[in-house]
């Protein structure tokens, strides 16, 4: 339909972005790969130069560079399924018709505008410290010992946090989908007899369906990047037990200055983050091409 | 007028401008209150150079670190001032990064600042940081609590002492836990109180080959000991505590004993915070008699990167933020308890600090007992009390303090933290060109 | 009777929901209740009534200049999200309407370069800046943010710009429109609400970016990022002073999101409704 004069000029139009995010990508992307061949350390200069893989071979033989990557992904997944059943659950809640429905919704959305560094220091000292927390004052209400979050499940305690923040986001979105959802369709469910669950199964769902893949993707995104929680909470620790790869490429880089390994940690960052978006295209993509 | 004396006022008024112009020097401190205090008094300082104005980035430790070493790393030239410690800067002055301080003033009275603190801040003989405020590590010990339990705690105890004291009074005290130490993870959290611990034990990081002595009996004691002492006798949740989560612990009255920074000292005798003001005693960290004890020594000190363009103005300023004149000056505004301790010999022997410092003088043996050219029983290869002076250390006592935490938290035993320990270390001296 | 019933029921869900909203917004609302606490009642226990002192705030204050922060906040948020448009409303437009094979794989290729882990390229951007003399510098951070958020602009533009019915333009183009008076005078009408709320939600995501925005400033132009990293956690009690920074830097993205939450949510949709 369009003529080749619109389609030259489409492509003009999106030159300017797709230049500039090129640029983006390849330069940092070149800057990492060729440190990732050398040792480069600004702390110890006197042995810098070309390494080959053994920035690779280091990175990978890390003790945390397992659970790591395990966490990575457990930190996706675990986010993605508290904040989307979640969402699911809290979008019916706000569907229905309540009292003050508007500060309902501000309150809920609140999260989201809270930047990482406050989100991750208030849960810390204010609901989650072991001593003077919130939590701690219920635990000494209800006569049992307070539990010390971070060092006995530091894993858990980044997933709540993280989970708490972008709970928000999928509301909205799942919020907005069910109530673009017919009410003619609703009615006529209702008219059939159909249960509460059965019509949430054979019809919200499928009507969300789209809406929870873009949850999904997004939150991935930003999922695979998490690392403000972990150093202002647990620092990775106790052990390793909450060291994320992007945590442990930062300690490499910002702690110990091996900005050799540091990059090959990049390169494989950015591999796993791939493999992750191509599963997750798999398996939620078609609902896009809708 | 004439064309003459217009030009000439036009030149003059230019000049004028010109003069009056400032110079912004800009500093990165750490933010505790010491520095925030200094912040404070800047209008001092600018009074006096009329043509240099200050510039203030106050960042958290960690940040501050990370920021700093990454500017003078790849030479930014964002910083004229940086606060840094005495880790830092015997690595920075040897590769060169700093400009040493030789041209502070004639009132300045370098000798005064005191030995152990000024060995640990020059190389060579050369001053290459001037420091702001200096701390070793003590016992704060509840009186009360000691009276109670039928205890007299000596000036200089012994590690089984402090055991068996802390065990004790956990036991006639519920609510109280005998002893709070560091148990969070981190080179300058667990890991700078356990090397100290460790350097009492005659245990020592590596032999003077580089060799990592984690698989020696003398690292095993030390963390044995302390895991089982903070098993019987700390706090719950003791490997997420560090300085601050103890200090409000200590100030709750929620310890018999606490071993940490004598900079506490003033926080936890500050009745406007502290609800056992009047009930704490100081006492020497302990040792097991082989010469050595369990105290630091660190001290916040203000360099100046070789990279600035300001090098004068920035050497006024780190003058007159370490020169006896300041100390009078908090003095002045704030009362001597608040002056930065552990810089000057000269504070020490001042009486009107001596009165409102009762732990001056623990402080200052605290200090002068601790030797960073010799800190341990056997001899090493580096410098450094809670620390190796070598670049790799950041890293390699982090992960080093993760795995001591674990243990601390039950997650792993003492002897697979050590053997993890061992591990890391040897890899780390291999990759870094020690071990060959 | 069913009456009574919508009436039942419409009060069991508003309580279900008051609770819930409660129970979501506890920690912003204790952090702020805190704030106007002393530093020893801060840690004395659970209370939610403070005494009302304001000595946390002027302490904050007194220790950083607040609005010299607030005002770099703004002029990077804002900016950066000035900027973010200008390059992706004409790539998202002429990807709604111009779409060929490969626009879903250009899409999915911007998304793609927000996965590179920002730490792992922070030498190579620290000396780029070094070089040009961006550190510190208000232009420069506002690149770098523009750069970062653009996948996510371009994308909610592109899913807003399909949902317009392609009927108008061939109407427009019937009337003899050109191409940039179909832009103009038709499809940005159209666009605004869309626009809106990309634009609400990239200043949201600016003013929340925790990274570059302290890596690559020390006093010109750190934003409130760099505010609170001077509050983490200083020596002593700093529950109160810690709560009062938080309250301080999210305060104004708060009030702007509460009023600008309906159009916000209007485009927060990624075309997830169809």
């Amino acid at each position: 339909m369009a003529t080749q004069q619109t389609r030259s000029l489409a492509r003009m139009m999106m030159a300017p972005s797709v230049i500039l995010l090129l640029v983006w990508m390849i330069v940092p992307l070149a800057f990492t790969l060729w440190f990732s061949f050398q040792q480069y350390n600004p702390l110890n200069p006197i042995r810098d130069g070309f390494v080959g893989f053994a920035n690779y071979a280091l990175f990978w033989s890390n003790p945390a560079f397992i659970q790591s990557i395990i966490n990575t992904l457990l930190i996706v997944v675990c986010v993605l399924a508290i904040t989307v059943i979640l969402g699911i659950l809290l979008a019916l809640l706000l569907d229905q018709p309540i009292w003050g429905q508007g500060i309902v919704r501000i309150l809920v959305i609140s999260p989201f505008f809270v930047m990482p560094p406050v989100a991750a220091l208030v849960w810390k000292n204010m609901i989650m410290h072991p001593g003077y927390g919130v939590f701690a004052d219920i635990a000494r209400f209800l006569g049992v010992q307070p539990v010390d979050w971070f060092a006995h499940y530091p894993l858990f305690s980044i997933i709540l946090i993280v989970a708490w923040q972008w709970l928000p986001f999928a509301t909205l979105i799942l919020l907005t989908s069910l109530q673009s959802l017919d009410g003619e369709q609703k009615e006529a469910a209702e008219m059939d007899g159909a249960g509460f669950l059965a019509r949430f199964w054979y019809l919200t769902l499928p009507h969300m369906s789209r809406a929870i893949t873009v949850v999904i993707l997004i939150q991935t995104i930003f999922l695979l990047a998490v690392y403000a929680e972990i150093l202002v909470t647990t620092n990775g620790g106790p052990g390793f037990a909450s060291t994320n790869l992007p945590f442990l490429v930062y300690q490499k880089a910002l702690l110990e200055f091996k900005i050799g390994q540091a990059s090959a940690g990049g390169i494989i960052a950015v591999i796993l983050a791939n493999i992750v978006a191509f599963f997750v295209m798999r398996a939620v993509g078609k609902n896009l091409d809708k | 007028m004439k064309l003459k004396t217009l030009v000439l006022s036009l030149c003059s008024a230019s000049a004028l401008a010109f003069a009056a112009h400032a110079e912004t020097i800009t500093i990165a401190t750490v933010n505790n209150g010491d520095m925030i205090r200094m912040q404070k008094l800047t209008d001092d300082f600018t009074t006096k150079n009329p043509d240099i104005e200050l510039n203030w980035v106050t960042l958290e430790e960690n940040v501050l670190r990370e920021r700093v070493t990454t500017d003078i790393a790849t030479k930014g030239g964002q910083y004229d001032v940086m606060t840094i410690g005495t880790y830092e800067v015997p690595i920075w002055a040897k590769q060169q990064w700093l400009l040493p301080l030789d041209n502070l003033g004639a009132d300045y009275d370098a000798a005064d600042i005191i030995p152990a603190i000024a060995g640990g801040l020059s190389v060579d003989g050369k001053l290459y940081a001037a420091p702001f405020y200096g701390e070793s590590s003590f016992i704060m010990y509840r009186k009360d609590l000691f009276e109670k339990s039928g205890l007299t705690m000596p000036d200089a105890p012994t590690w089984d002492f402090v055991a068996e004291a802390a065990r004790k009074i956990k036991a006639d005290n519920p609510d109280v836990n005998g002893i709070c130490l560091r148990g969070k993870a981190g080179w300058g959290e667990n890991m700078a109180f356990l090397t100290a611990m460790s350097n009492s034990f005659g245990a020592r990081w590596f032999d003077e080959n580089w060799k990592p002595q984690f698989d020696q009996p003398e690292w095993k004691n030390t963390l044995q000991f302390y895991v089982d002492l903070m098993k019987d006798a700390g706090p719950s949740g003791a490997s997420s505590n560090g300085f601050n989560e103890n200090l409000a612990l200590f100030q709750q009255g929620k310890c018999g004993m606490w071993i940490d920074a004598t900079v506490a000292a003033s926080f936890v005798s500050n009745p406007k915070d502290s609800t056992v003001a009047d009930k704490v005693a100081y006492a020497l960290a302990p040792d097991t008699g082989l010469g050595k004890r369990g105290n630091w020594l660190w001290a916040w000190s203000l360099a100046i990167p070789a990279g600035t363009q300001k090098a004068d103005a920035a050497q006024k300023f780190v003058s007159w933020a370490t020169s006896k004149a300041y100390l009078d000056l908090v003095a002045s505004k704030e009362g001597w308890a608040n002056v930065p301790p552990g810089t000057r010999t000269s504070l020490y022997n001042n009486p009107e600090y001596q009165k409102a410092a009762p732990f001056a003088k623990m402080t200052l043996d605290s200090i002068n007992s601790a030797d960073p050219t010799k800190p341990t029983v056997k001899p090493v290869p580096y410098v450094g009390v809670q620390f190796v002076a070598i670049p790799e250390f950041q890293g390699l006592g982090t992960t080093v303090g993760q795995l001591f935490s674990a243990a601390l938290a039950g997650q792993s035993s003492v002897d697979d933290a050590l053997k993890q320990a061992q591990d890391a270390a040897t890899a780390a001296m291999t990759e870094g060109g020690y071990i060959q | 009777m069913a009456r009574a019933v919508t009436t039942q029921h419409k009060a069991v869900a508003t309580i279900a929901a008051w609770v819930v909203a409660f129970l979501i917004f506890f920690p912003i609302l204790y952090t702020i209740i805190t704030s106007f606490k002393s530093e020893t009642e801060a840690i004395a226990g659970f209370n939610l009534i403070p005494s009302g002192t304001l000595e946390s705030y002027v302490e904050v204050q007194a220790q950083s200049n607040y609005f010299k922060f607030f005002l770099n906040s703004v002029i990077l948020s804002v900016g950066s999200t000035i900027l973010a448009l200008a390059v992706a409303i004409p790539a998202a437009w002429s990807m709604a309407f111009s779409p060929t094979r490969r626009t879903k794989d250009i899409l999915m290729w911007m998304l793609s370069t927000k996965m590179m882990p920002a730490v792992a390229v922070l030498f190579p951007i620290y000396l780029i800046f070094r070089d040009t003399g961006l550190l510190d510098s208000r232009i420069g951070l506002t690149i770098m943010l523009m750069l970062i958020n653009l996948p996510i602009v371009v994308w909610m533009l592109y899913t807003y710009f399909r949902e317009i019915p392609g009927e108008i333009l061939e109407a427009a183009r019937m009337d003899g429109a050109s191409l940039w008076g179909e832009i103009w005078y038709v499809l940005t009408p159209m666009a605004v609400p869309g626009i809106a709320s990309t634009m609400l939600l990239n200043i949201i995501l600016a003013w929340n970016e925790a990274f570059w925005t302290i890596r690559l400033t020390t006093t010109e132009a750190a934003p409130l990022t760099a505010f609170i990293s001077s509050f983490s956690s200083p020596q002593g009690l700093f529950w109160a002073k810690l709560s009062a920074a938080s309250t301080l830097a999210i305060a104004p993205i708060l009030i702007m999101g509460w009023f600008s939450q309906k159009q916000l949510v209007r485009g927060l949709t990624f075309g997830a409704v169809k």
